[in-house]
């Protein structure tokens, strides 16, 4: 039997299952699959905060959303195409989610009468007309799977685990994906155990073959590769790829890369990643806390090192002291914040903007303090490694504020050759800078940049001390005097507002330049809004985009950009926190779009928006 | 002193100074402002007279503080110095010393700093064994704060906090540093220069954390808290002398084995030589130390000074060094090209 090809411009995938089906697993490897075939791809995971939920439940319910195209695309899709649900409970926590004529693959095998009851299903969806409106593929994936492997020496158990194989294997069928590298993936990742990689890799090929022959499917599709620039590609996460920005930014400059961390969700990833490379001469310290994770970033910096800290708000908010210390003492420092929906706990998977605020003012007394904020997941890698300039080259803390879309979330990303990236090398003090010629003056400042001199322990004739207590101009030593006071406030702002002239300027896109509402955004709203955009265009509509990937200092453009628009849009998941930034700072009526629901921003819904404030106009 | 068998690798990575440094080396420009008569002033000459012999390039030393009367120590030391914030000077400095071996790095800290705002860092410090010397300013009261209990204040202490007397029991400094897996663990005195100093030393020999409590008097809110270690005519009787190898006495007590396992305090009199405890400070069981920090209660009816234990184990900063080394051993060092391109990776174009 010859089947049909579909061409298609692009798909979304949900898989779809209990936390125990290994989902991630299965989405990473699809993903793996369309990076080599050369798609355009996004992801995005969502996973339950309790590590093993009670299997069958809503709230165990694991998921794993992946977008890919023959066009350049922006963001995982608003909603899927096709969801593959392991057991009732995936349908049902993910069908709300699939427009209707959608496809939906499901295990039958799961559905039996317990499973139903488990989340409330009276009768089987499957069976009575409820899912008339849409396409079910009714497989019974765990048994196929357990014949599939019936010459193995398997228990019953060990063999219905390879059934996100064979789900694997029957979507790579559908949508042409190749095979190798994941035979050759599980191949390595079962080395120990070859009896489990090949029933892995027999799954697999089952689920494939099971593609060819059954009548369920009677079409497969093809999505063309996707023609992006030139160069060496590969899949990346944000927090893979910020914490590869921190290794580059310690080779860049010359620094030993010190992490000190506390685990938390969604940000231990960077501490398990940098973790692993320690022959980049990287030492990663988990602390008893989060207060001391900052603390010995801030010692190492205080000793010469790439002083580096990563957490999520409930850190952020415990680090607020030891940040005010390096804002004061002037040591470099990167602060992490992969920000996560609050307030306190929260919703420690979920993500959000909320943090905004803090990482601005956050800590007493005038403590100014550089945000940076990447876009997108590989994004993550360009901010971390100007998180870093800035931090080196002004010492100062900054905040880099990633958050979870961006963190688990992944894209392709071209990968940038070494010597392609900023040398943001660093000048240790190593003679006395004071007129006599003998004595060593910390805070005495470089008048273009107002840095301080960085003088490590081990330089002789400099031994000098800092702290928290208010330092004399010059001197450093203690003092107390008013105006001195009130100098060094001016002068640690200062020194932030200037570093305005060291970034560069907000850039607007706006094809024809006749715009006459601009949408702003910062961090990772970037794929929505732009893709929100690209639909307002295709309609013949007209706005223009800007994104701030500085928050503070804003870019010296930013008022200017914001007054030559009629109107500016601002979507941010938060209540307006750059909003009112923005409004407090150049007095220009922002409308704000909020949603807190600790998901990204749907293209769909920004485009509607956006096309209600045109339409306002 | 006797001479304490050490780790001896307390001091190997640290530069020595080519040209011989004295005390007034180590005095920095800035005015003391402790109150006149603090025991602090008395532990800074000490320490100050003390360090030069160590022989170590000054600008390789730093002193790292909390908040506190004692934690302005650093800025009075002209050597690399940081004075940070409440508590967490263990934390700073845990980051300062794990990154640079070559440093000799101290810590200096009170009783409200270190046991009670930084209670969590203090006892993660002893257990990873970071190559830190800590020095706990015990005047058992809040001083920069005027004058509310601590807690190493004895119970029923009344304060401007607790006009009715304070209700909770103190920390034996001595006994947590050594329930927290402390290396190293001793108690000294304020006015006692020799003896401070000699644990000083074998403080600074030790690679690994050293925690020192020094008893120190705050004249202002505290007064005459350690009077009884200090009074002539009862100090020799209540003090019992920690020396390894040699019995644990006072002038007129001894310390022995008592009949239900545990140790106790008779008179001199009244045992035999030979039954008298023999301190070892290098016993790998922490348990005999344990006991001999419990012997101060009832409060300075008798007081165990000196180094209660000295053992050797790797210190934390060694052991990550040489998983720097391991890693780049196996797979050579770093290369960045090669780390961004490892993986999956697809050509376009
Ligand atoms: S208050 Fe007490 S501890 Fe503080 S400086 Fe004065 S005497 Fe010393």
């Amino acid at each position: 039997m010859t089947k049909q090809v579909q061409q298609l411009d692009r798909v979304i995938i949900r898989f779809a299952g209990d936390s125990g089906d290994g989902m991630q697993l299965t989405g990473d490897r699809f993903t793996a699959g369309t990076a080599e075939f050369g798609n355009d791809l996004s992801t995005l995971p969502n996973f339950p905060a309790e590590i093993r939920a009670p299997a069958g439940t809503l709230p165990g319910v694991s998921s794993f959303q992946l977008h890919f195209a023959d066009h350049d695309i922006l963001t995982p899709g608003d909603a899927p195409n096709v969801l593959v649900a392991m057991n009732p409970a995936a349908l049902k926590a993910n069908l709300s989610d699939l427009p209707r004529g959608g496809d939906i693959i499901a295990n039958t095998d799961e559905f039996t009468k317990r499973n139903l009851q488990k989340v409330g299903y009276t009768a089987n969806p499957l069976e009575d007309d409820s899912l008339a409106e849409w396409r079910v593929h009714a497989v019974p994936l765990t048994s196929l799977t357990v014949k599939a492997l019936e010459g193995f020496d398997l228990s019953k158990k060990d063999a219905e685990r390879s059934k996100n194989m064979f789900a694997l294997g029957l979507l790579s069928w559908l949508y042409h994906r190749p095979t190798e590298a994941t035979i050759q993936f599980l191949e390595t990742k079962f080395a120990k155990k070859p009896d489990i990689a090949k029933a892995n890799i027999a799954a697999f090929q089952a689920g494939w073959n099971y593609g060819e022959t059954t009548e369920s499917f009677s079409v497969s599709y093809e999505v063309k590769p996707a023609k992006l620039a030139p160069g060496v590609y590969r899949n990346i996460s944000g927090n893979q790829a910020l914490a590869y920005g921190l290794i580059a930014a310690s080779v860049r400059s010359g620094l030993p890369l010190f992490l000190g961390s506390y685990p938390i969700t969604p940000a231990s990833d960077i501490l398990h990643e940098l973790s692993k490379h320690k022959r980049f001469g990287i030492r990663t310290f988990q602390a008893e806390d989060e207060i001391a994770g900052v603390g010995a970033a801030l010692g190492a910096a205080f000793g010469g090192a790439l002083g580096v800290t990563t957490t999520s708000g409930p850190g952020v908010a415990l680090k607020a002291e030891t940040v005010g210390l390096a804002v004061t003492t002037e040591l470099p420092l990167v602060v992490v914040d992969v920000q996560r929906a609050g307030p306190s706990t929260g919703m420690p998977t979920k993500t959000e903007q909320t943090d905004l605020l803090m990482a601005m003012y956050g800590r007493n007394g005038e403590s100014p303090v550089p945000i940076v904020a990447p876009a997108t997941p590989s994004d993550c890698f360009d901010a971390a490694v100007e998180a870093a300039r800035i931090a080196v080259k002004y010492r100062t803390p900054v905040m880099l504020l990633s958050d979870g879309y961006l963190a688990n979330g992944s894209e392709p990303w071209k990968v940038p050759s070494a010597a392609e990236l900023p040398d943001i090398s660093v000048d240790f003090a190593t003679a006395p800078n004071g007129e006599d010629g003998t004595t060593f003056l910390p805070f005495a400042r470089d008048p273009e940049t107002l840095a301080r001199p960085w003088a490590i322990p081990g330089t002789a004739g400099l031994e000098h001390r800092i702290g928290g207590i208010e330092k004399a101009d010059g001197t450093g030593n203690i003092s107390y005097d008013p105006n001195n006071h009130d100098k060094m406030v001016r002068l640690r702002q200062a020194k932030i507002d200037g570093i305005a002239a060291d970034i560069p300027e907000l850039e607007v896109d706006d094809p024809d330049g006749d715009a006459r509402v601009l949408v702003l955004g910062w961090g990772s709203t970037y794929g929505p809004i732009a893709a929100a955009v690209r639909r307002i265009r295709k309609s013949g509509g007209k706005v223009a985009q800007a994104h701030l990937r500085h928050l503070n200092p804003l870019p010296a453009n930013t008022g200017e950009v914001l007054r030559s628009y009629d109107k500016v849009l601002l979507p941010e998941i938060n209540l307006g926190q750059l909003a009112l930034l923005l409004r407090a700072r150049f007095l220009v009526d922002v409308i704000s779009y909020n949603r807190v629901r600790g998901l990204p921003f749907k293209a769909e819904e920004l485009a509607s928006v956006i096309q209600d404030v045109i339409d306002s106009e | 002193m006797s001479d304490l068998i050490t780790n001896g690798r307390g001091l190997s990575l640290v530069p020595k100074s080519d040209v011989a440094l004295g005390m007034k080396d180590f005095k920095s420009d800035q005015e003391v402002r402790w109150c006149p008569g603090c025991g602090d002033y008395a532990i800074l000459a000490a320490v100050q007279s003390f360090v030069p012999e160590l022989g170590l390039k000054r600008e390789n030393m730093v002193f790292v503080s909390g908040i506190g009367c004692s934690s302005r120590f650093p800025y009075y030391m002209n050597t690399y110095g940081f004075h940070s914030i409440h508590g967490r000077a263990p934390a700073i400095a845990t980051g300062l010393a794990a990154s640079r071996p070559d440093l000799s790095v101290w810590v200096i800290t009170g009783d409200g700093d270190s046991l009670s705002i930084g209670g969590n860092h203090l006892i993660h410090a002893l257990r990873r064994n970071v190559n830190l010397n800590i020095l706990l300013f015990n005047n058992r009261i809040y001083g920069l704060t005027k004058g509310q209990y601590s807690p190493t204040s004895e119970v029923g202490k009344v304060t401007k906090s607790t006009p009715m007397g304070s209700l909770d029991k103190p920390f034996n400094p001595v006994s947590l540093a050594l329930g927290a897996e402390a290396s190293f663990v001793a108690r000294t005195i304020d006015s006692d220069r020799k003896h401070l100093q000699s644990v000083l030393r074998q403080a600074a020999e030790h690679r690994g954390t050293s925690l020192v409590e020094i008893y120190q008097n705050c004249n202002i809110f505290n007064d005459g808290a350690f009077e009884q270690l200090k009074d002539p005519a009862q100090r020799d009787e209540i003090t019992l002398r920690l020396e390894h190898g040699q019995p644990i006495v006072s002038a007129t007590k001894a310390v022995r084995r008592s009949a239900d396992g545990g140790i106790e305090v008779v008179a001199r009199s009244e045992v035999r030589e030979e039954e008298i405890l023999v301190h070892d400070a290098h016993r790998a069981d922490p348990t005999l130390a344990f006991a001999l920090s419990r012997l101060d209660e009832p409060a300075f009816e008798h007081v165990p000074i000196g180094v209660f234990r000295n053992v050797d184990r790797p210190s934390y900063d060694e052991l990550m060094a040489a998983q720097l080394e391991e890693a780049t051993a196996q797979r050579g060092a770093g290369d960045l090209d090669e780390l961004l391109l490892a993986g999956d990776t697809w050509r376009i174009g």
